[in-house]
């Protein structure tokens, strides 16, 4: 993995000296460059601020709190089962992920266990908005290369799996349907079967994709050895999920640091790749994607009878106590530190967004880039802004 | 089957974070200070705030490369009640048998300031996880953590805002959230929610009264459905 | 036929030029709605405008008129008078293209003897627009996006030009209705039924032809003075209302010019393999033909359009110097040993 980091090193420099020369000579000046924060490949409102010397990327700061809602300070003052509402909007493409750790993390300060009925129904919706949530990716990556078609078909058929997101929650953004304790319904009837059928789907639009894009050349020669981020750096900046294991790190907290849910008790493979460029964290996301289609199949296979709801009071109180609970949501690590002092609300929440750590590292890795790589580096890190900035 | 699983496993000791305590308390000699072991979920760890990036720099050449987050904790009751309905929290309290303690504590592995600074550190190749508390001093700042894990830069900016604490060796601690003109440190405790005093949080209604026959019935139904199907036990 | 009716000068210059204006945005319009609506709509499983009028057919009628209807404005810093001006110059250069396209052995609107030549040459005056309109919008992306467009497009110039080269060796003329006349009484190993479309002799030459033909139309894998997604619109961020739609049909008219272009000197243009080059009834049949067969290539572009993700602006450069040159320059030499030794 450090022999193409190397040698893209080695040719960065060369460059940056040939161009020093010939910046003197004709003492050309630099520019700043905002992209953003009304930017289309910024998703949202962030805003990076270059500094150009021509189309060359001399700095980059990302700049961010454009949408920052104060949901720490918010969790503060709402009960336990209020703050789910919040927290559905943090990483909005992939909402019910983002209630698992939270809900999880409360239950273990009050010693109640879900039962595995209601773990496995977790676990297929988590895995199920995680399709949701990178489907749109897979496409988005496309536009953001300048390629059209592919973001429809990425809404067409992440369609199908909101959809089935709705028939057993009511809603298709923000469930809002875990509670302390297990979930709020059980599931239709006939559910298993559609599911199923648009996993089929989700395959097929995964080939498309593969079609479309890994095997194009043009992509290749956009993705391949731009934004290379190395093991240690990846690590080092705390990067987590798709973007981690990009870089080679085999490291999945669904894998390795299960809180509890159903992916233990059925197989399934962590796909990495070694480059830990652009192309990769494509690649590995797809690969997930697909993965995750099968990792559905399987669950709807063994979901075990049985309540959907441990014995809760009705008034949740959790005893006082701290504990951090974080599983692998599209992003990546998603994690909740929640400090209880017994009361009806959290006393303090502290959000751990992969987004957030994940943007970090931009500053390092986009110097020396071109103005189009700064998008394609973007895009292949893969944030949400909500998730970014809470 | 999975729950057969979940009955059968009595609480063993915890060998994994044992083992990390004992290593991580020998690599860290005086400057730890109090620690706390939840078996089989989590380990917290209190260093001294003067050795902060000493212990920080022992924890990576340990093998624990990975940066989970840094946060901050402040532990100081809000002044204006929890809920800015001081009636209605009254009355739940009178509801509930256990009343309601307002523990002065400062959480696992203890405290003596207001406020704390919390890591996370993960190792990459082992899996496990822990946390470093430390106390923050009168000064209100501590040591940088950015020169040994990048990932700290944007994370200590952050609770520099928000909480007010300075971090000794950062080079821009400009604000990362936050309008540039902005006043105070939104999560401290002390800081007042505008929003609550403009118009107090209706949400709280939502635990209200179902009536008492309605509730026994549905009590009923769900105790039916949850021993029919032989859940729990 | 023109000459039959054997009008004056500036009545015939008149009708000529009426025309021409309602050529323009009439082909634009089909081609708008075509492909950019309707094909593309079908390649991305949607629908497309399918309300307004048949099919959605008015669809575009009625976005000109929204184009129409907009505030006209001036960015503050903008050099207001380059700024108004550049789409008017890249929208001239459209214009000129069409003087000299033929849709029959006499439908065309000026018969130049260099006609290959005036193409080429006035095609390349909408860089001038387009630079003029990056640098007086005052703004940072337009600014790149126009750099990034002079750059690209006389990179592109050249391997057209070099392309085009093989077709006028072979023709032994650089007027555009010889090159059709030389294709038509060509023959194929003496069998001259469908006469000798250059696309068979010159296939290398069209292939790069069409490929600097989609760079120098900034169609998407060579969009990058456009790049909505990194120059948010590039060299047209600025612009609103009506001057947006200048630029507009200046893309969409170059689009059918270069298309015509290409059928003209490899498809065979007007004519009808059966009939003579310069039978009356072909300025009847012609445009039809010709029509027919711009939407062909035009289909050609707009599918790759679709399709293809953008490169680079360096790889692009690569790309243009590298391979296109030197390819182009090889069908040069090949063409031109060919024609020595038979």
């Amino acid at each position: 993995m450090t022999t193409t980091s190397d040698r893209d090193q080695l040719a960065y420099i060369s460059s940056q000296a040939a161009d020093a020369r010939v910046n003197v000579e004709l003492n050309t000046g630099d520019m700043t460059l905002n992209i953003g924060p009304q930017h289309p490949a910024t998703h949202g409102t962030l805003r990076i601020a270059c500094r150009l010397d021509g189309e060359q990327v001399i700095m980059a700061e990302p700049m961010m709190g454009y949408m920052h809602r104060g949901y720490e300070k918010l969790c503060e003052v709402r009960t336990y089962p209020q703050c789910t509402t919040l927290i559905n909007r943090i990483d909005w493409l992939g909402s019910f992920a983002n209630e698992v750790p939270f809900i999880l993390a409360a239950e273990r300060l009050m010693e109640v266990e879900a039962p595995p009925r209601a773990q496995w129904i977790r676990t297929i919706l988590f895995e199920l908005s995680r399709i949701a949530n990178v489907a749109l990716f897979l496409g988005d990556m496309g536009v953001q290369l300048g390629a059209l078609t592919p973001v429809f078909f990425a809404f067409r058929d992440r369609e199908h799996v909101l959809n089935q997101i709705e028939a057993i929650t009511g809603g298709r953004f923000h469930p809002n349907f875990d509670r302390i304790g297990g979930l709020k319904d059980d599931i239709p009837r006939g559910w298993i079967e559609e599911t199923k059928s648009v996993m089929v789907k989700m395959r097929t639009f995964c080939d498309e994709m593969e079609d479309l894009l890994v095997g194009n050349e043009i992509f290749q020669a956009r993705c391949r050895g731009v934004g290379v981020i190395p093991a240690d750096v990846a690590l080092n900046y705390g990067m987590s999920g798709a973007n981690l294991r990009a870089s080679g790190v085999d490291w999945d907290l669904r894998r390795d640091a299960n809180p509890g849910l159903a992916w233990d008790q059925i197989d399934w493979r962590v796909w990495t790749h070694p480059d830990g460029d652009s192309f990769a964290r494509y690649w590995v996301r797809l690969q997930e994607t697909r993965e995750a289609t099968y990792i559905v199949d399987k669950l709807l296979d063994g979901i075990p009878s049985g309540p959907i709801m441990a014995k809760v009071p009705r008034i949740i109180k959790v005893p006082a106590g701290e504990a951090y609970i974080s599983t692998e949501n599209p992003l990546g690590e998603m994690g909740y530190y929640i400090v209880s002092k017994g009361e009806l609300g959290p006393f303090r929440v502290k959000i751990r967004t992969p987004s957030f750590n994940n943007i970090s590292v931009v500053p390092w890795v986009m110097k020396g880039v071109y103005v189009p790589d700064v998008i394609t580096i973007l895009g292949s890190l893969y944030f949400i802004l909500g998730d970014i900035d809470r | 089957m999975a729950s057969e699983s979940v009955e059968e496993t009595p609480l063993l000791p915890d060998d994994v974070r044992e083992a990390m305590l004992t290593s991580l308390s020998e690599a860290l000699g005086d400057a730890l200070v109090e620690s706390y072991l939840r078996p089989h979920e989590d380990l917290w760890l209190r260093v001294r705030a003067d050795r902060w990036q000493d212990v920080a720099q022992t924890a990576k050449s340990l093998g624990y490369t990975y940066f989970g987050f840094l946060s901050a904790i402040d532990w100081e009751i809000a002044p204006e009640g929890r809920y800015e309905n001081t009636e209605f929290d009254g009355e739940l309290e009178e509801e509930d048998s256990e009343p309601v303690v307002q523990s002065t504590s400062t959480g696992y592995a203890g405290g003596d300031t207001r406020f704390q600074v919390i890591v996370q550190l993960q190792s990459p190749t082992e899996h496990t996880a822990f946390h470093l508390k430390t106390d923050v001093g009168e000064d209100n700042s501590i040591d940088t953590l950015r020169d040994i894990y990048a990932g700290a830069d944007w994370h200590e900016r952050e609770i520099h805002e928000m909480f007010g604490i300075g971090f000794r060796g950062h080079p821009n601690l400009h604000p990362l959230y936050l309008p540039g003109e902005f006043e105070g440190h939104p999560l401290r405790k002390d800081f007042p929610l505008l929003a609550r005093h403009v118009k107090p949080w209706p949400g709280v209604v939502d635990i209200e009264d179902i009536p008492e026959h309605l509730e026994a019935e549905l009590e009923a139904q769900v105790m039916a459905a949850f021993e029919a199907a032989g859940g729990g036990e | 036929m023109i000459e039959l009716l054997a009008l004056p000068y500036w009545q015939e210059t008149s009708i000529k030029l009426g025309l021409a204006l309602v050529v323009i945005p009439t082909t634009s319009l089909i081609l708008v709605y075509l492909f950019l609506f309707k094909m593309m709509a079908f390649m991305q499983s949607r629908l497309g405008p399918n309300e307004t009028g048949p099919y959605g057919s008015l669809q575009l009628i009625a976005e000109a008129i929204k184009f129409l209807q907009k505030e006209d404005i001036n960015p503050a810093q903008a050099d207001r008078r380059v700024f108004r001006l550049a789409p008017v110059v890249v929208l001239a250069s459209t214009f000129l293209l069409y003087v000299v396209l033929p849709a029959g052995p006499d439908a065309v609107v000026q018969n130049l003897d260099t006609g290959v030549f005036y193409a080429m040459a006035v095609s390349s005056l909408s860089v001038l627009g387009i630079l003029m309109a990056g640098w007086a919008s005052a703004n940072k992306y337009a600014l790149l996006g126009g750099l990034r467009a002079a750059g690209q497009l006389i990179a592109y110039e050249l391997p057209l030009i070099l392309a085009v080269m093989g077709v006028v060796i072979q023709a032994e003329t650089m007027n555009l209705q010889g090159i059709i006349e030389a294709q038509a009484t060509g023959e194929i190993f003496g069998i001259g039924l469908i006469g000798n479309p250059f696309i068979l002799t010159q296939f290398l030459a069209f292939l790069i032809f069409m490929i600097a033909a989609q760079a120098e139309l900034t169609q998407t894998p060579f969009d990058m003075p456009v790049a909505e997604t990194e120059l948010v619109g590039g060299y047209h961020i600025e612009y609103t209302g009506f001057r947006f739609l200048l630029f507009f049909m200046a893309e969409f008219g170059t689009a059918f010019a270069f298309a015509a272009l290409a059928s003209v000197m490899f498809l065979g243009g007007w004519w009808i393999p059966g009939f003579d080059v310069d039978s009356n009834i072909l300025n009847i049949l012609g445009p039809g033909v010709m029509l027919g067969k711009i939407l062909l290539v035009a289909f050609f572009i707009f599918w790759v359009r679709f399709t293809y993700p953008r490169l680079r602006e360096d790889q692009l450069q690569k790309f243009a110097w590298k391979v296109l040159i030197p390819l182009a320059l090889v069908n040069i030499v090949i063409t031109g040993i060919f024609k020595v030794v038979f």
